[in-house]
């Protein structure tokens, strides 16, 4: 520990790490930043890390051990955290995986944080989850949910070269975590890429169809979630809806993102990075308050 | 001309749009009976939007994919069962379903910038064994370069045909000329074009195509299509033959199909009404036409402002969601207007 902060490592130096380590050092109350992990030394981001004063190592997960961290954020690969998550384990390191090896549970911090917040490791699901499951929990919270579809649109430079040799895994991805965390019986999420220039920034549009539409507490219930959401994500708008049709709901929500390291249209890594970092929050503030970090 | 020319006849999935995906299996088996029987190279079975397109953002459709690809697998005998798979859309697993339930050919479909989210589909296409061809849509939208680009990532995953896809029925006789004849000059494979008709340049625009190189034309039965339709499928065969080109249609059994099959089905005139032409002019994706005429109805705003507006954004395939946002928009400013 380092006064009243928690140590943390951020594994994987790129755009997202990056975005993760402005994130913590501009506006965290409980974690502190201590090392950057990376697997290339001339890596840019190991450089900017060093520059803003935080310890970066070219090792890889390696340079995790001994060092008093207490959180890891893994912004790396699926592949590269199946072999980073027993290394974390051992050092008793809670992981917060942004990849989609979901070895933890999926989670959405303004849903389900609260039952996982003391596993070993914790998955952030995808930025169309964390975009659109908020609302489907908020709907399904009032009326039950047959089916969810969610349609997440978003810059063509927005997306890297994971997601875009992956694209499948971000569909079945989303979609389970519509059903299992947002609360829907059934999920589809379709995710589409749009070049336009200037770059659009990250717009989702979430149908639900319910039963028994409440159409008074679904509307009470989403714009109170959106408000728990702008708490981490201030970018995190309604654009249009709830409306309602028969028992459809449809909702618009554009993401716009903070402009830390990542540029502002970008809202679908931010509201990422941005609900990683709350997890962390959470987490490290426990950890803080309750003197389990010493 | 004497060059062989195949022909995908995609009323079953492009044409599905015009019928708001409802064929019944029926009208599955009868359309696929007569195309295989009229000698059609390629029948091209999907949900307007690929598989897996059967959705509240797309339209529903009357039946799965898997049960109108068993039902055309039933039937035909000599064509290939063709499926379209839109990544981001579709999935892996939808591609295994439709080589279970017949499919020989895999077309995968991308906005014209974004190939490099199709290698895993293409790849698995070939692994199993499918002929692919490959799209890029709104072509229209992107400098002949910047398809060819695209084009040669596309041929880099294993692709044996890339298509230049007029979506927006957009193209001039010259602007496919441009991109079809750099596409033919510059890869090693096959070259592919797919028309609509929004100004009235379908068949033209197939014929300059092939005249460029394009060995693999897609038409419909009737026309019938996205926006103001596709390239006639029966047309396209008795142009063609009078070119020299050999397509290996039958022109009777084609011209018949048409007109006794699918012309019944029509649920409107497939003709250049006003919005099918702004599509063209404007360059928004075809199949946004009947979901702008539903959003117009609930909304109350002319179809051509939300269309031109759609161009305005730059609106890409897929994008259905933002014709409600657009009519949504133009209703308030309607509304504030009206105030005043």
């Amino acid at each position: 520990m380092s006064g009243d902060k928690v140590d943390v490592a951020i594994i994987g130096p790129g755009n997202i790490g990056s975005d993760l380590l402005y994130k913590i050092m501009r506006r965290s109350k409980y974690m502190k930043p201590s090392l950057m992990i990376g697997i290339y030394p001339s890596s840019e981001g190991l450089k900017r890390a060093r520059s803003l004063g935080v310890d970066a190592s070219a090792d890889g997960i390696e340079a995790v051990r001994g060092r008093g961290i207490k959180i890891a954020f893994d912004a790396t690969s699926a592949a590269a955290h199946l072999k980073n998550a027993p290394v974390l384990e051992e050092e008793n390191i809670v992981a917060i995986d942004l990849t989609p090896a979901a070895i933890g549970p999926y989670v959405c911090p303004v849903v389900n944080l609260e039952g996982h917040s003391r596993e070993a490791n914790i998955n952030l699901i995808t930025c169309g989850g964390q975009a659109t499951i908020p609302i489907v929990y908020a709907v399904s919270s009032v009326c039950k949910v047959r089916y969810a579809e969610v349609v997440a649109t978003i810059a063509s430079r927005s997306a890297g070269p994971g997601t875009r040799q992956n694209i499948d895994e971000f569909t079945q991805t989303t979609a389970r975590g519509i059903e299992l965390v947002g609360g829907a019986e059934r999920g589809k999420a379709i995710i589409i890429l749009n070049p336009a220039e200037p770059p659009i920034i990250m717009r989702n549009t979430i149908y639900t169809v319910v039963e028994d539409v409440d159409k008074d507490g679904i509307v009470n219930s989403v714009e109170n979630m959106v408000g728990r959401v702008q708490k981490y994500v201030p970018g995190y708008r309604i654009r249009l809806g709830p409306i309602f049709e028969d028992n459809k709901v449809t909702t618009m929500i554009e993401v716009e993102g903070a402009g830390d390291f990542l540029p502002a249209y970008a809202g679908n890594l931010d509201v990422e990075t941005a609900a990683a970092v709350a997890i962390g929050e959470t987490i490290a503030e426990r950890m803080v308050t309750r003197g389990e970090a010493s | 001309m004497s060059v062989k020319v195949r022909i995908v006849d995609t009323t079953m999935r492009d044409g599905s749009h015009a019928v708001s995906h409802q064929y019944s299996i029926d009208d599955i088996t009868n359309i696929a009976t007569a195309l295989d029987r009229a000698g059609i190279y390629g029948i091209e079975i999907s949900h307007g939007d690929g598989l897996s397109g059967s959705s509240i953002q797309y339209g529903w459709a009357k039946h799965t994919d898997e049960e109108r690809l068993a039902a055309a697998s039933r039937v035909v005998t000599g064509s290939r069962i063709t499926v379209l798979l839109l990544p981001g859309i579709g999935t892996r697993e939808d591609l295994k379903m439709a080589i279970e339930n017949g499919a020989k050919i895999a077309r995968v479909a991308t906005h014209v910038t974004e190939a490099d989210i199709s290698e895993q589909h293409i790849r698995l296409a070939k692994d199993m064994g499918l002929e692919v061809m490959t799209f890029l849509m709104l072509a229209h939208m992107e400098k002949p370069s910047k398809v060819l680009e695209q084009a040669k990532l596309m041929e880099g995953y294993g692709a044996d045909v890339v298509y230049v896809v007029d979506s927006a029925g957009a193209m001039l006789p010259d602007d496919v000329k441009e991109r079809v004849g750099l596409l033919k000059k510059e890869l090693g494979i096959e070259v592919g074009f797919h028309a609509h008709n929004n100004l009235g340049l379908a068949i033209g625009n197939t014929v300059a195509a092939v005249q460029e190189g394009a060995t693999v034309v897609d038409g419909t039965l009737g026309g019938l299509g996205a926006g103001a339709g596709n390239a006639p499928t029966e047309v396209l065969a008795a142009v063609f033959d009078k070119m020299g080109c050999d397509t290996g249609v039958d022109l009777y059994r084609i011209m018949d199909a048409a007109e006794d099959i699918v012309r019944p089905l029509m649920q409107r005139p497939q003709v250049i009404d006003k919005p099918s032409l702004i599509l063209g002019y404007a360059g928004v994706y075809s199949s946004f036409l009947l979901h702008t005429y539903r959003a117009v109805e609930r909304f109350d705003v002319e179809p051509r402002d939300v269309l031109v507006e759609l161009g305005r954004r730059k609106v890409v395939g897929g994008q259905e969601d933002m014709i409600i946002d657009v009519a949504y928009e133009l209703s308030k400013r309607k509304s504030s207007e009206g105030g005043k």
